[in-house]
C-alpha cells in the first residue's frame, strides 16, 4: 500500500512538474522534452490504475509519434518564441483561476458521480468488467469484436476523407520526375562502365 | 461472430466492397488522372448504377422481417427497406443526371460516381442505425462524400466556396448532434435505441435527457436543412454544381428524414410529449420560411433550395403527429418529393445557352416556344409542388394535413395549408415566365437524350399518380407500421 502511494505521488509530481516546465521554459525544445516526461508519467499513472493498455498506447502514440512530430514543427518554424510569450506572467493569474475553476468543476462531477450509488450501478451495467481478462483482451473485444460495425464503418471514413483529399488537390504537374522501379531493374550493365581510376590522376 | 449476423446488412457489405474494386478499375484507367476523362468517367458512373441497381434487388430481398445486426447497432426492417429502395432510385438517377454537364464543364472525373455510391453506402447505414453512434457513423459518412462532391468544380469559386460553408457549418452539426448524444447517454446509461426505448416507456424522461433530446434535433435539423437550421441551403443549392444540387435536394434528404423520423419515433417515440413543440416549431417555421423567403429569388437553384425547406417543413408535420399516419404521411411525401425534384432538376439541367450552363429564372422565358415538352413538364412538377390536384403532390399534402387534422393539430394544418397558397405564387410565377414571356435570347435546342427519358418517366409518374396510388400509399403504409411495431 505505502509502495503505491509513494509511486503515485512520485508520477503525479512529477508529471505536474514537467506540466509546469512545458509552459514556462524558454526554450520551444526543452518545452517538448519536458511534455514527453509529463506522458511518460501519465503512462505511470495508469498502470497504477491497472490500465497497462491505456499506458502502453499513451507511450507508443503519444511519445513515440506525437511528441517527435512536434519536435519536427518546432524545428522547422522559424517562429519568434520569446516574443509570443511575451506579457505570459501577466496573464498567469487569468489563466490559473480558469484552471483552478475547471479543476472545481470536474472535482464536483467526479464527487457526484461518486456519491449517486446509481451512478457506480449504471457504470457497472455499461461497462462490466470480466473477472480474469486483462484490459487489452477486453478493450480488444469491445473495439474488434463488439463494435465491429463501427471499426469498419470508421475505416470507410478515412478512406472517404483519403479520396476526398485527393479529388480536391491532386493536380497534373508537367515536369515531375518518377521514380520508375521496374526501369531500373531493368537496366543492364551496359549502360554502366567501370574503369578503375588511379590515384592522383583521374580520368 | 457468425455469417448470419451479417446477412441483414448485405446490402451495405455489397456496396462497400463494390466501392473499393470500382476506385481500382478506375485509378488503373489509362488518363483517369488527368483533369477530365470520359472514358472512365462514363466507365465507372454506368457500372456504379449498376451496383445501386444490384443494392435494391438484395434490399428487397431482405424486406420480410425486422433483423438485427453487430449486437443491436443495425436493424432492417419495412421502414428501412421502404426509404433504401427511395435513397438508392434518388442516387441513381443522381449519377445519371450528371453525365452531360460533368463533361461538358470539364470535371467528368471517376471519382464523383464513387462519392455518389460512398454517400449512398452512408444514407444506407444511417437508415439502418440503431444505435447513436452507428448513426453518427453513417451520417458522417454521407455528410464528408457530400462535401466533396458540393466543391467537385474545383476551378469554380462558387462550388469551392459552397463545399466550404457546406463543411464548416456540418462540423457545426455534428457537433451539437455528438453534444446532445453524450447527454443522453449521460443520463441514460446507453446509446442503443431498443434500450432507450426501454428506458423511456418507463415514465418521464428526466431533464438532462430531454435536453440531449433537443440538441439531437438541432443537429438533425441541420442535416434536413429545416428552419431555424437552414441558412447553409440557398448557399450550397446555389454554389454546387447543378447535377450535384439535384442530388442533395434529394437523396440525403430522404436519408436524413428517415433518420430523424426512426430516432423521434422509435428510441423516444414514449417521450412524444417533451419534443413535440420543439418538432412543432421547426415545421411551422420551415414552412413559412419556405413560402415566403422563395418568393423573391431570382436564381432557380436558390429558389429549389427554399422550395425544399419548405417541403421539409410539410414532411415535418408528420414528425409532430407521432403517430402511425403521421409517418405514412412523411413516407409518401418522400416518394412524391423525390419523383417531383429528379424531374424538376432534370429540366433546369436542359437550362443552357452556348454549352454554358444559365440559372437565372427569367432565362425560362418563351421556354414553351422553344422546349414546348420540357416547359410543359416543368409545368406539371411546379403545379404538382404547388400541390395542385390531380398531380401527386397533392395527394403528399393531403395524407400528412389529414394526418394532422385527425390528431388534432388543427393550427398546424391551417398554417401549412396558407403556406401552400403563398407558395403556389412562386411555383406559377415560373410557368408564367415560361408560357407568357418572350425569349430575347433563346436556350440551346438540343437536350441529353438521358435527361428526355427522366423527365418523361418523372412526368408521366407525377400525372398518373392518382389513377394506382396504391402503388406508393401500400408499401408506405406497411412501412410505417413496421418503425412502430418495432
Amino acid at each position: 500500500m505505502i509502495v503505491e502511494a509513494l509511486a503515485f505521488y512520485m508520477f503525479a509530481f512529477i508529471a505536474v512538474a514537467a506540466g509546469v516546465l512545458v509552459i514556462s521554459s524558454k526554450n520551444p525544445v526543452h518545452s517538448v522534452l519536458f511534455l514527453i516526461l509529463a506522458f511518460f508519467n501519465a503512462a505511470g499513472l495508469f498502470v497504477l490504475m491497472g490500465a497497462e493498455f491505456l499506458a502502453m498506447i499513451l507511450v507508443v502514440v503519444y511519445v513515440g509519434a506525437v511528441a517527435v512530430l512536434f519536435m519536427f514543427v518546432v524545428m522547422m518554424l522559424d517562429i519568434n518564441f520569446t516574443q509570443m510569450r511575451s506579457g505570459f506572467l501577466q496573464y498567469l493569474p487569468l489563466g490559473a483561476l480558469i484552471g483552478l475553476i475547471l479543476l472545481a468543476e470536474m472535482v464536483v462531477v467526479a464527487g457526484g458521480w461518486q456519491s449517486i450509488s446509481a451512478g457506480a450501478q449504471m457504470a457497472k451495467a455499461v461497462a462490466p468488467i470480466a473477472e480474469g481478462t486483462t484490459n487489452t483482451h477486453a478493450l480488444g473485444g469491445l473495439i474488434y469484436t463488439h463494435n465491429v460495425y463501427l471499426f469498419q464503418a470508421a475505416g470507410m471514413i478515412l478512406l472517404v476523407a483519403m479520396i476526398g483529399a485527393i479529388v480536391l488537390t491532386h493536380r497534373r504537374r508537367d515536369g515531375v520526375k518518377k521514380q520508375r522501379i521496374a526501369d531500373q531493374n531493368a537496366r543492364g550493365t551496359d549502360t554502366v562502365e567501370t574503369r578503375k581510376v588511379e590515384v592522383g590522376k583521374g580520368i | 461472430m457468425t455469417i448470419d449476423q451479417i446477412i441483414p446488412a448485405l446490402p451495405e457489405v455489397f456496396v462497400a466492397c463494390m466501392i473499393m474494386a470500382l476506385l481500382m478499375l478506375g485509378v488503373f484507367q489509362k488518363g483517369a488522372l488527368a483533369d477530365q476523362d470520359v472514358k472512365s468517367f462514363r466507365l465507372i458512373s454506368g457500372l456504379s448504377i449498376g451496383v445501386l441497381g444490384l443494392a435494391i434487388l438484395l434490399v428487397v430481398m431482405l424486406a420480410d422481417r425486422q433483423l438485427m445486426a453487430f449486437n443491436g447497432m443495425f436493424v432492417v426492417d419495412g421502414f428501412a427497406t421502404y426509404t433504401k429502395v427511395l435513397v438508392l432510385i434518388a442516387s441513381a438517377a443522381a449519377i445519371v443526371l450528371s453525365s452531360g454537364y460533368m463533361e461538358r464543364h470539364g470535371v467528368a472525373r471517376f471519382e464523383y460516381a464513387i462519392l455518389v455510391v460512398f454517400a449512398t453506402l452512408g444514407m444506407m447505414m444511417m437508415i439502418s442505425a440503431n444505435d447513436l453512434i452507428s448513426l453518427y457513423m453513417g451520417l458522417e459518412m454521407q455528410s464528408l462524400s457530400l462535401y466533396v462532391v458540393a466543391s467537385f468544380q474545383r476551378e469554380d469559386q462558387r462550388s469551392t466556396e459552397a463545399g466550404l460553408k457546406y463543411f464548416v457549418l456540418g462540423a457545426l452539426a455534428s457537433g451539437m448532434l455528438l453534444y446532445g448524444a453524450s447527454l443522453v447517454y449521460g443520463f441514460s446509461g446507453t446509446t442503443n435505441f431498443s434500450a432507450l426505448a426501454a428506458l423511456l416507456q418507463g415514465g418521464e424522461p428526466s431533464v438532462g435527457l430531454v435536453v440531449g433530446i433537443v440538441f439531437v434535433i438541432a443537429g438533425l435539423a441541420f442535416k434536413v436543412s429545416a428552419v431555424p437550421f437552414h441558412m447553409w441551403t440557398p448557399d450550397v443549392y446555389e454554389g454546387a454544381p447543378t447535377p450535384v444540387t439535384a442530388f442533395f435536394a434529394v437523396a440525403p434528404k430522404i436519408a436524413a428524414l428517415a433518420l430523424f423520423t426512426r430516432v423521434m419515433m422509435e428510441p423516444f417515440g414514449d417521450a412524444a410529449a417533451s419534443w413535440q413543440q420543439v418538432i412543432i416549431f421547426v415545421s411551422v417555421a420551415s414552412m413559412i420560411l419556405g413560402a415566403v423567403a422563395a418568393v423573391a429569388q431570382k436564381n432557380i437553384k436558390r429558389l429549389m433550395a427554399y422550395s425544399s425547406i419548405g417541403h421539409v417543413g410539410y414532411a415535418l408535420i408528420g414528425l409532430c403527429v407521432a403517430n402511425e399516419a403521421g409517418v405514412r404521411g412523411i413516407l409518401i411525401y418522400l416518394a412524391i418529393y423525390l419523383v417531383m425534384n429528379v424531374g424538376a432538376f432534370a429540366c433546369i439541367l436542359c437550362m443552357k445557352r452556348g454549352d454554358r450552363m444559365v440559372e437565372q429564372i427569367s432565362d425560362l422565358a418563351g421556354m414553351s416556344k422553344t422546349h414546348p415538352k420540357i416547359a410543359l413538364a416543368l409545368l406539371i412538377f411546379m403545379f404538382s409542388m404547388a400541390g395542385v390536384p390531380p398531380l401527386a403532390g397533392f395527394f403528399a399534402k393531403l395524407y400528412i394535413f389529414s394526418a394532422a387534422v385527425d390528431a388534432g393539430l388543427y393550427t398546424v394544418a391551417i398554417i401549412g395549408v396558407l403556406t401552400s397558397v403563398i407558395g403556389a405564387f412562386y411555383y406559377l410565377r415560373i410557368v408564367r415566365v415560361m408560357y407568357f414571356e418572350d425569349a430575347e435570347d433563346p436556350l440551346d435546342a438540343q437536350v441529353g437524350r438521358e435527361l428526355k427519358i427522366l423527365i418523361g418517366v418523372t412526368a408521366f409518374i407525377i400525372s398518373f399518380f392518382f389513377v394506382q396510388p396504391n402503388l406508393i400509399l401500400d408499401p408506405a403504409a406497411a412501412a410505417a407500421k413496421a418503425l412502430l411495431a418495432g
